[in-house]
């Protein structure tokens, strides 16, 4: 067996209990009594403030109040409502930037209800107890495509299907979930929730899933807008940008979404091999989980370089002293040049950088670091725009999802507008469902 | 430190706070405990009269009523009085006083309504050594059913009856115990008075169903599927019990009998509220079957700290000083007029005091777009609901308007001078002043 000094990327860095440990929740689920105490917190604010903060509209303070009257279930059905993907959401939302950073109680004790520790409560509880919530309505005979088998397609997906449409989700993968099986820290989604709650949210029937169908190759928008009365995209984005450093195609640098996907996929945590030195670039949640991942396996030394400051980092400030408290360095203004090493990487060399107002430069003054792996996490980029309007780089889509061609709706990370969050995209899909209704019921 | 020795009927202990007659002061070995934990008295758990004694269920005896965080706020119980031979209960108090001499030692009793059953146990008490008795005319359940108890109390002559037998067979004091399931706590008071009692303690325990199994459809504490009302106590009863107590302390018929003021008192201030209402000792039951006999620690200290910073060197200096501020409805100042403010410092933006106004009230709160909460003075009548639901304290006050000043609400200037009811022009019954 390795240890965490051996030289290289090895497997088998920490014993099967340390790594079991490691990887176990992050948030252990509440005991009824733990929730029932965190729910007796909640004042049942007027046009309560977490509520307006929550992209997907929960009425929280009515499910906090359900919890503390003994009705979990009626509190999941609440949260369901607004959001069939609140299980999830319980999980990886960044609550803290979130409804608990608008909670009253964070602004009056600096100690926020734990809003999503008590959505976990309520939704497992239905989703552990109970048969599929909801029933469908009568079939309608229309036929919608969904592409994308993520977040905002299956929150699109399970509402058209509620409404009676039948639904049929493409995705290029094997399995469904999108980044909820395949993008998210493991210690956020234990025990395979991502594909329990995808299989719970069929049970309303009248979806059904083709894998390994991948936009631009088995699939192509003349077929599906002829095949079907209405599609949405939410195809998220495939594609992962490049450092544009010398040195980039060297062993050991790679792709941190590639190797978070491994982490997800993998059964055996222990034949997942990384390295003793890691650096991860970039400042998003991706840098923060593909960093905290490498240390949790066993790596020496973690840094994730950021090129900017700290208050312009992607992860929030929780994310960050996760990352800071499992022993991860952050290292800010400092930008790859080059990556040194003879085929695998040995050092990567970073360059200060500074902000007088007129953009990001570099002060010419340069640091290396040891590394045998490189996380690259500078951000993804929409691989399939389907031949659709961008704004930007994403598909452009009006506040219902309606891209700029007729029966085409987009929503999620490959659409224009909103932050890249599970539950932006459940929103997304949940709202462009209601206008494909609308549209299809004519 | 202020001094807390109390003499309440001559009775001296070294604080006003006794424990009430109830389980915590059912045995000698509570109530050492009691005494070292350090309080001034203990009415110990009613005795009935020789022979076999009662039985309790041998289910459960309390409910409850829970507020956050399952705070308990209200207790009620079906436990009856004392369920051990009188003999021992009588050798252990004998005991108990001779160790502790400079505690209150009251012993509570609840025998037949008839004379002679009185005049057998009293010479049995007296030769305890216990400074004075307690008549448990209160209790609510069981016994009453017996026509002891609550039985007694609801029926003043009865009051009066028994009361006279105890001053004629017993030369130490004698405290009534009311009962609060009537409609009006003078009465009995003043036949109790009647009878020659040296003071009245209240409240005793009301008529009470905590809650329902909605399962087995019995109410809690359910006995094998069936319930009986008990007796609530707690924190949640002393509203009530102060309103009595503040009842006989003004009547003229009763004013200066001694108190012995009982109901939901958990903390010093509580104490200081029933003492300033006329009470000149409290008993404590529900606090200390709580936490544990260590709270009146914090009782002594608390009390001591308010007196100390207030100047007040004895208990006595406190007794009743609220008394002459409890009046009738009719007789409050129309001409004082208050509005809410909210300290925007202070305030945590939960918008609760908006949707009480606003749902419940008088539509006087407004609220920006940015979660300012501001009062329309224009229609606040300072009814004092957004300071009751407002979860940070002092958060929203009540300012009383300076005589002189328009309230914007009826564009009337504030007068000055004092003026109610019995002369409002709106009164049809209203007296011309003089």
């Amino acid at each position: 067996m390795s240890s965490p000094m051996t030289p290289g990327i090895a497997a088998a860095r920490l014993p099967q209990e340390t790594l079991a440990e490691n990887f176990d929740d992050l948030h252990a689920a509440f005991a009824p009594h733990e929730a029932a105490v965190a729910a007796d917190r909640c004042y049942f604010c007027h046009d309560a403030p977490c509520v307006t903060a929550c992209p997907t509209d929960i009425d929280i303070p009515l499910f906090i109040r359900q919890i503390s009257t003994g009705t979990p279930e009626a509190a999941a059905k609440t949260i369901f409502d607004q959001n069939i993907l609140g299980g999830m959401c319980a999980r990886v939302c960044p609550t803290e930037d979130l409804c608990e950073q608008a909670c009253v109680r964070e602004l009056a004790e600096g100690k926020p209800v734990e809003i999503g520790r008590l959505q976990r409560h309520a939704t497992d509880t239905l989703m552990a107890k109970q048969r599929h919530p909801y029933d469908r309505a009568p079939v309608t005979g229309k036929k919608v495509a969904v592409v994308g088998a993520g977040p905002a397609g299956l929150a699109c997906a399970h509402r058209l299907a509620m409404h009676g449409h039948d639904v049929t989700i493409y995705d290029a993968e094997a399995k469904a979930g999108g980044l909820n099986e395949f993008g998210i820290a493991a210690y956020k989604s234990t025990d395979d929730f991502a594909a329990r709650e995808v299989d719970w949210l069929l049970g309303i029937g009248g979806i059904e899933i083709k894998p390994g169908m991948r936009l631009g190759d088995e699939l192509t928008m003349e077929s599906l807008t002829h095949c079907f009365d209405a599609v949405f995209l939410g195809v998220g984005l495939g594609g992962v940008n490049a450092l544009r450093s010398e040195g980039e195609d060297k062993d050991g640098v790679r792709d941190a979404v590639d190797f978070i996907k491994d982490l997800r996929q993998t059964g055996d945590l222990a034949a997942l091999p990384v390295g003793r030195d890691v650096v991860v670039i970039g400042g998003g949640m991706t840098a923060v989980d593909a960093a905290v991942q490498s240390k949790l396996l066993g790596a020496q030394n973690v840094t994730i370089a950021y090129r900017r400051g700290r208050d312009a980092m992607g992860a929030s400030r929780y994310e960050q002293d996760l990352a800071t408290s499992k022993g991860v360095r952050l290292m800010f203004n400092a930008q790859p040049v080059a990556i040194h090493g003879n085929g695998a990487v040995r050092e990567i060399e970073l360059e200060y950088t500074t902000d007088g107002g007129s953009g990001l430069k570099g002060t010419g003054e340069t640091v290396r670091l040891a590394a045998d792996q490189v996380f690259k996490a500078i951000g993804q980029t929409l691989t399939t725009d389907g031949g659709l309007e961008l704004e930007g780089r994403k598909i452009a889509v009006t506040t219902t999802g309606r891209t700029s061609r007729a029966g085409v709706w987009a929503g999620g990370d490959c659409a224009s507008g909103g932050d890249d969050l599970t539950v932006t995209a459940v929103a997304e899909g949940r709202d462009a469902a209601m206008d494909i209704h609308t549209f299809l019921m004519g | 430190m202020a001094d807390l020795t109390t003499d309440f009927l001559g009775i001296k202990s070294p604080n006003p706070f006794w424990l009430a007659s109830a389980p915590p002061t059912d045995k000698e070995y509570n109530v050492r405990r009691a005494f070292e934990a350090g309080w001034g008295g203990v009415v110990w758990k009613t005795l009935g009269s020789e022979g076999p004694p009662v039985v309790n269920v041998n289910g459960p005896r309390y409910g409850a009523i829970y507020g956050a965080d399952r705070r308990l706020l209200g207790l009620n119980n079906i436990e009856l009085i004392t369920d051990r031979p009188l003999e021992t209960n009588l050798a252990e108090i004998t005991r108990v006083k001779a160790d502790y001499p400079d505690r209150a030692m009251i012993v509570s009793i609840m025998v037949p309504c008839e004379e002679q059953a009185w005049k057998d146990i009293l010479p049995r008490i007296a030769a305890t050594g216990a400074d004075g008795i307690e008549l448990n005319f209160g209790c609510p359940h069981g016994m009453s059913e017996r026509g002891m108890g609550a039985a007694v109390g609801q029926v003043p002559e009865y009051i009066e009856m028994v009361t006279r037998w105890c001053k004629q067979y017993y030369d130490k004091p004698v405290i009534v115990k009311l009962t609060p399931n009537i409609t009006d706590v003078r009465k009995p008071a003043a036949a109790a008075m009647r009878g020659g009692a040296d003071a009245v303690s209240l409240i005793n325990t009301i008529n009470s169903i905590t809650s329902v199994n909605l399962d087995t459809m019995s109410p809690e504490p359910s006995i094998d599927g069936k319930g009986s009302h008990g007796g609530y106590c707690g924190p949640a009863v002393k509203p009530i019990a102060m309103s009595m107590v503040s009842e006989i302390a003004r009547n003229p018929e009763t004013h200066g009998l001694p108190i012995s003021g009982i109901g939901g008192i958990t903390t010093w201030r509580d104490a200081a509220e029933f003492i300033s209402l006329g009470a000149g000792n409290v008993q404590v039951c529900t606090a200390a079957m709580t936490y544990g006999f260590k709270i009146v620690q914090e009782m002594v200290s608390g009390l001591s700290q308010w007196m100390d910073e207030k100047g007040y060197t004895s208990v006595e200096e406190v007794v009743g000083r609220a008394v002459p501020n409890v009046t009738d409805w009719q007789y409050l100042n129309l001409n004082y007029v208050a509005k809410a403010k909210i300290n925007q410092d202070d305030c945590i933006k939960c918008g609760r005091c908006y949707a009480a106004c606003e749902d419940t009230s008088h539509q006087a709160i407004a609220m920006s777009e940015d979660r300012t909460f501001t009062v329309i003075d224009e229609e606040c009548v300072a009814c004092n609901l957004c300071v009751d639901v407002c979860p940070v304290e002092d958060c929203i006050t009540m300012e009383a308007m300076a005589p002189g000043e328009i309230d914007p609400r009826t564009g009337k200037v504030v007068e000055k001078e004092y003026a109610n009811w019995t002369t409002h022009p709106n009164n049809p019954g209203a007296v011309a002043a003089e």
